[in-house]
């Protein structure tokens, strides 16, 4: 299934949010996610089920101001 | 002064971005003695940990973190930040950016109110980067945010404080709610000069970040946003039109 991860054309093997964050490598990393523009809390990560084309954005802490 | 219920242990909030090296942004939030620090979020490519290192550097600091939502347009992308940030930073607290304008980085007042309310009904607490405007900051309390934070000039812009009619208006409006200037200061004597409006704090970023020396102006800015307060609560003379001698005029030898 392909999907884009942070605007990046991704084929992956997984089907939900929680299994895509293991399969990318980002283990206990603490990050938000989004899918199709909407936050998912990491508590529903396990359950999402992730559609062909789905736009997932991954976002870490980052400097601001 | 209590914001959100939380007296800050110093009235500086410091950004965190654009600093030479995670080592020098150390330096400086240490220098300022800062009462809060910003942060964002933004993607991480994968195998990348700049993030995690990121947060394990901010939170060895032991200074309380203000995530903002900056880059965001619109009303649902800002809100959407917010849940994020929330998430990823274990707090509450939002600085509200929801930018209405490229050049001068403006607020859009009318995104940022409907944002406002939206997160406060959702048990944000906002803080939200607005202009000097009156009516708009109405809205915004009316909305739930009991903080405010007007801008002195466009982020990175370093001109001070542009409006100082309008930003003591809102002061005069609003005794009792913290105010805050973010934005715009670009010397330690421009956040004095918030201080001693009757501002409540100062949130400066690029000002320090880059400078030749960003822990030695830090330095200079913990010191001027003290003097400031200090002034303020020290009743500041009035200002005259006209020349009123300091010295005495009685006892004056008469040598004409």
């Amino acid at each position: 299934m392909r999907i884009l991860v942070n605007e990046e054309p991704r084929d992956i093997a997984t089907a939900t949010l929680a299994g895509l964050l293991d399969e990318l490598g980002y283990g206990d990393a603490r990050v938000a996610t989004a899918v199709n523009g909407a936050f998912v809390p990491a508590s529903r990560r396990g359950s999402l089920t992730l559609d062909e084309g789905a736009r997932v954005e991954i976002l870490a802490p980052m400097q601001g101001g | 002064m209590l914001f959100y219920g939380t007296e800050l242990s110093s009235r500086l909030m410091l950004g965190t971005a654009q600093y030479p090296s995670p080592e020098i942004l150390a330096d400086a939030v240490r220098a300022a003695q800062a009462g809060v620090v910003t942060v964002s979020l933004r993607r991480e490519s994968v195998g990348s940990r700049a993030g995690q290192a990121f947060w394990s550097l901010i939170r060895g600091l032991g200074v309380p973190v203000l995530p903002n939502t900056a880059g965001c347009h619109t009303v649902k992308e800002a809100v959407t930040t917010a849940h994020m940030a929330r998430e990823v930073f274990e707090t509450d607290w939002i600085k509200l950016e929801v930018i209405g304008e490229s050049d001068t980085l403006q607020p859009d007042m009318f995104a940022l109110v409907e944002a406002a309310r939206i997160l406060s009904e959702d048990g944000f607490k906002v803080f939200p980067y607005m202009t000097e405007d009156l009516v708009g900051a109405e809205r915004l309390l009316r909305a739930g945010c009991q903080v405010l934070m007007p801008w002195g000039a466009p982020i990175g812009s370093g001109k001070g404080l542009n409006n100082v009619f309008g930003l003591r208006a809102l002061r005069a409006h609003f005794p009792d709610v913290p105010l805050v200037v973010d934005a715009g200061i670009g010397l330690p004597s421009h956040a004095a000069q918030a201080m001693e409006l009757g501002y409540d704090a100062v949130l400066i970023n690029t000002a320090v970040a880059q400078a030749g020396d960003p822990a030695r102006m830090a330095t200079a800015f913990r010191l001027a946003v003290e003097a400031g307060l200090i002034a303020r609560t020290a009743d500041p003379m009035e200002q005259r039109d006209m020349a009123v001698p300091s010295t005495p005029v009685l006892g004056r030898a008469v040598l004409a």
